[in-house]
């Protein structure tokens, strides 16, 4: 089939309205989070599952690559359609079908917001709670594939612990319908679950049913300022050994401390080496209260200079001020990015923290380090600027020692971002050759031609030496044709 | 295509500085009734960064997706990297010039850049109202092409004395000057909306300020700007830096969102100090009311209203909370927040003439949202968007009374002072 009748065949399924295929529709489908760049050959916008079906049955049967896209916010390259293909862009599909107060469920098309799901189920009184920072614009059906972790997951868990069922169009059109809304279901394998994290590769997944929880309607901060990095893990530690699971520890390290204060003169200390932000939530405000009174009071025996606590909106608003910051500051320093994802033992992130810091300084970067204290998910981004002669093989480096350094240090190489095509060239290393091997049979039982999103997740063989420069960087896509 | 992209090739830093977040597509009006990357700022970054890179040339698709782009900031104001959409649509629509429809571009060159011809323009629409431009409009098919027919249902009533500014000065009638103040008299809003601007000198009067018209001073520029006549632009620009003298006054006082922001960037145009100036003591009317501490009406308003952020007021000015305290001081106004009060409503200059269809899907949206509220008055604090609530809410209607009363956030405070009656200024000169 040639292109002209690919697309009228596309535009039969879905209306021509809906084929991108002119050449700066093409461009606008090349990027997402990430600095790579490439052009996909075509983009569709269906509507319904059926449509997805269809267009899959079509794009099959030209063996045309098919890539998935949400919102496009993934920051391990998970949307870049490298050599081509037809993006699947699910944002049309943005309706929520149904709350269900009494089974406690949400159904949702894949392309709704995370953030608009939020607010659909708060006014019912119900809550859910992954929270990605990407959350006003990231779709479910994105965070379902990378299975997305925020600040809240500390205490409530990932997305995978919301997903109850999954409608999936396979490589072959088929449609499966998985779980539903019991809460409870062991029939057979747990095949929902398979296609949570699998980034795209396996499936397309088209509707999600989660799991809510009751919204608690208290919530209290605070914030905990510390001279000596070692005492901050310390009061992690204390908390939790104090028997109180709280909502979120988010970690600030002393270089992103100055990055935050460079961008907002808030006053922030420039000498700490470490910043906490505490929070609980519950129903009972004095519970509430109590236990974030309980973990300022820990901090503070265990070295905090200062510890500030809020109950009111406007103070925990004020309090959070330094850690929303993060992103608009980093957003402005420098001229590009890599943002890491490394997972290590709780116990060991103070040693992370110093050994990025000695990365850093070897290969000559600003590399902060912010993120989740309570389960070790640490966020170090490495400030560079592709416009220096061999930037890139500098970044190459400095990224593979903090990989390394959290694999010694028993820890992983992402938590919440995903593999896709920053990572994929360390997976074996990270999970051993037979792992990587199961995977790649799972893939070729429910995708043998290896039609959806290529590329991504499994190893390409080119090793890990010059992992980003086989890349196509942004601002290199060659023009389309 | 003319210049060869020399002005968008000076925004390639600008340009580079989006991180591909995709935060602004929450935010985007075009993005949130369309769903396509392409109609969203970080497509249209990505493309004028192609366009300048040599990977894409300038297609119809292209002039079509960025020219959809209605300039209402709203990625900008959200845009944790910093990045600025206003000046690279200013430089890609100056560089393409030629590609903005010829009724636009004469309309604008014609009668915006010059007053007197404009005045003549609204005077001959106010004797015949709208009754003469819907007849002319169905009998002439030419007339179509120009979209008159469109027109009318923008069309306010009219006034038929207008604001001449030739350095009239306003001053309280009773209590001392706190303030001396410069007024921009605009181009529509010395013409079409002069009510209005009557109203701002009241109101600023009442409020201890010495007002001055200075002479010499016309439109603001912003919409040539926007538009793609850039050299225009500048001169219109040149020529108020030359009009206003900011060492005479404590701000120039603007009524108009839009004009607003083109003062406060009056500095990227006119490199000089006296238009950095300028720039620095622009202030919304709005906006300088609240920083003085707003004087209380005495007087009632006595209605259930809503507020519309103006794009220009919320996006690129950030002012959303001194219109709303003003309200509040109103005795007798309740004010209810509508759903998405600051999505555009489409109307972003003369974007709901050249580019109907996002104008119209977002002006439907924005009348739905004002309903539900239930208020009885949608307040705003611009031209553009005046008008296009006044077509989304007569359509809402389907006849010529709009569903809700459409106000000035000015005439209503100007009301609650006059509901309480007493001189508020004696004119001096002029
Ligand atoms: C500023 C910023 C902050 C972020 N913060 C966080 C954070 O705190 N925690 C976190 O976990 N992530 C975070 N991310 C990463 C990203 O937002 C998440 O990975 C998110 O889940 C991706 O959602 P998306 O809709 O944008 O998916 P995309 O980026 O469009 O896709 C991501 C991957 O999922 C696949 N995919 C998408 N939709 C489907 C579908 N319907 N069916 C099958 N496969 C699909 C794609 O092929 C791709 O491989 C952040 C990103 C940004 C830009
Ligand atoms: S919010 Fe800013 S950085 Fe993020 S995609 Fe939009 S323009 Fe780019
Ligand atoms: S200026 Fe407004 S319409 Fe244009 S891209 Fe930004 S948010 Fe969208």
């Amino acid at each position: 089939m040639n292109r002209e009748k690919l697309i009228g065949a596309l535009a039969t399924i879905v209306g021509d309205e809906w084929v991108h295929h002119r050449p700066s529709e093409l461009v606008a489908y090349s990027i997402d989070g990430t600095f790579q760049q490439a052009l996909p050959d075509l983009v569709v916008s269906p509507a319904t599952t059926e449509q997805v079906a269809a267009v899959v049955r079509v794009a099959a049967g030209v063996g045309m690559p098919v890539i998935p896209r949400g919102a496009g916010t993934s920051l391990a390259g998970g949307t870049i359609p490298l050599g081509g293909g037809l993006v699947v862009n699910l944002a049309r599909m943005n309706r929520i079908l149904e709350v269900d107060k009494a089974n406690g469920v949400a159904v949702v098309e894949a392309g709704v917001v995370t953030a608009e799901l939020q607010r659909a189920v708060e006014r019912e009184g119900l809550f859910y709670p992954p929270d990605p920072a990407s959350l006003n614009q990231s779709t479910i059906g994105g965070n379902v594939a990378t299975n997305a972790g925020g600040p809240r997951c500390l205490k409530y868990g990932v997305t995978r612990d919301y997903v109850l069922g999954l409608t999936v169009v396979l490589a072959d059109g088929r449609i499966l319908r998985l779980g539903g809304k019991l809460i409870k279901n062991k029939t057979g394998y747990q095949l929902a679950q398979l296609f949570v994290g699998s980034e795209g590769t396996l499936g397309i997944i088209t509707e999600v049913t989660l799991k809510l929880l009751p919204r608690p309607r208290y919530r209290a901060t605070a914030l905990a300022i510390f001279p000596r990095l070692d005492d901050a893990a310390r009061s992690v530690n204390g908390i939790l050994a104090a028997g109180i699971l709280p909502v979120t520890l988010e970690l600030m390290d002393n270089l992103t401390i100055n990055v935050v204060e460079d961008y907002l003169q808030a006053g922030l200390p420039r000498e700490a080496e470490a910043l906490l932000i505490l929070e609980q939530d519950g129903n009972h405000p004095e519970a509430v209260r109590d236990e974030v009174e309980q973990m300022a009071a820990i901090c503070g025996e265990l070295g905090a200079s200062t510890v500030q606590v809020a109950t009111d909106e406007a103070d925990r608003q004020r309090l959070w001020q330094a850690r929303r910051a993060v992103s608009p500051a980093l957003g402005r320093r420098g001229r590009n990015k890599l943002g890491e994802d490394i997972v290590v033992p709780r116990s060991a992130i103070p040693e992370m923290v110093r050994r990025v810091r000695q990365i850093g300084q070897e290969y000559g970067f600003e590399i902060p380090v912010f993120g989740h204290a309570g389960d070790g998910n640490l966020h170090p981004n490495i400030i560079f600027d592709l416009r220096r002669p061999g930037e890139l093989a500098r970044v190459e480096q400095a990224a593979a020692a903090i990989f390394r350094a959290a694999l010694e240090l028993g820890g992983t190489l992402t938590g919440e971002h995903g593999i896709g095509t920053l990572k994929r060239e360390f997976l074996t290393e990270a999970l051993g050759p037979d792992a990587v091997e199961v995977m790649g049979r799972l893939k070729a039982a429910l995708d043998p031609k290896g039609l959806f999103n290529p590329h991504k997740m499994f190893p390409e063989g080119d090793g890990v030496e010059g992992f980003l420069r086989q890349l196509p960087l942004l601002g290199t896509a060659e023009a389309p044709g | 295509m003319t210049g060869g992209l020399n002005l968008l090739r000076e925004q390639y830093d600008n340009l580079s500085a989006c991180i591909r977040c995709g935060l602004c597509l929450s935010v985007c009006p075009t993005y949130q009734v369309s769903f396509k990357e392409e109609e969203g700022p970080r497509g249209r970054i990505a493309m004028l960064k192609a366009l300048v890179e040599g990977h894409l040339n300038l297609t119809s698709d292209l002039l079509e997706h960025e020219l959809n782009c209605l300039v209402c900031e709203a990625c900008t104001a959200i845009c944790p990297a910093g990045y600025r959409m206003e000046p690279a649509q200013i430089a890609f629509r100056a560089d393409i010039r030629d590609a903005a429809p010829w009724p636009v571009r004469f309309g604008l060159d014609y009668f915006l850049g010059n007053l007197g011809r404009l005045r003549r323009l609204v005077r001959l629409l106010a004797l015949g109202q709208r009754a003469w431009l819907v007849s002319l409009a169905s009998r002439t098919g030419l007339v179509d092409v120009l979209g008159l027919r469109r027109l009318t249902r923008f069309l306010p009533d009219l006034p038929t004395t207008f604001i001449v500014p030739r350095g009239q000065v306003w001053r309280p009638a009773a209590g001392p000057v706190r303030y001396r103040v410069a007024l921009l008299t605009g181009c529509v809003m010395s013409t079409v909306f002069a009510g209005v601007t009557r109203a701002t000198i009241r109101v600023l009067t009442a409020n201890g300020c010495e007002v001055v018209a200075p002479a010499g001073q016309g439109c603001c520029g912003a919409l040539h700007l926007h538009g793609g006549l850039f050299d225009s632009g500048l001169r219109l620009v040149e020529n108020n830096v030359r009009a206003f003298n900011p060492d005479e006054f404590d701000a120039i006082i603007v009524n108009s969102a839009g004009c607003g922001t083109a003062l406060k960037t009056y500095d990227h145009y006119a490199g000089s100090p006296r238009a950095a100036a300028l720039a620095r003591k622009t202030r919304d009317v709005t906006e300088f009311l609240d920083e003085i501490g707003l004087k209380p009406p005495a007087g009632e308003v006595p209605v259930t209203a809503t507020y519309q952020d103006a794009c220009h007021l919320a996006h690129a000015q950030r002012i959303t909370a001194a219109p709303r305290r003003l309200l509040r001081a109103i005795p007798g106004l309740r004010l209810v927040e509508m759903a998405e009060p600051a999505l555009c409503c489409g109307s972003a200059g003369v974007y709901n003439v050249t580019r109907p269809g996002f104008a119209d899907a977002l002006m439907r949206r924005k009348a739905r949202n004002i309903l539900a509220t239930r208020a009885e008055m949608v307040i705003t604090a611009n031209p553009g968007c005046y008008l296009q609530l006044l077509a989304g809410l007569r359509e809402a209607a389907g006849g010529d009374r709009p569903a809700v009363e459409v106000r000035f956030l000015v005439e209503v405070l100007d009301q609650a002072y006059q509901a309480a009656p007493q001189a508020v200024f004696v004119e001096v000169r002029g």
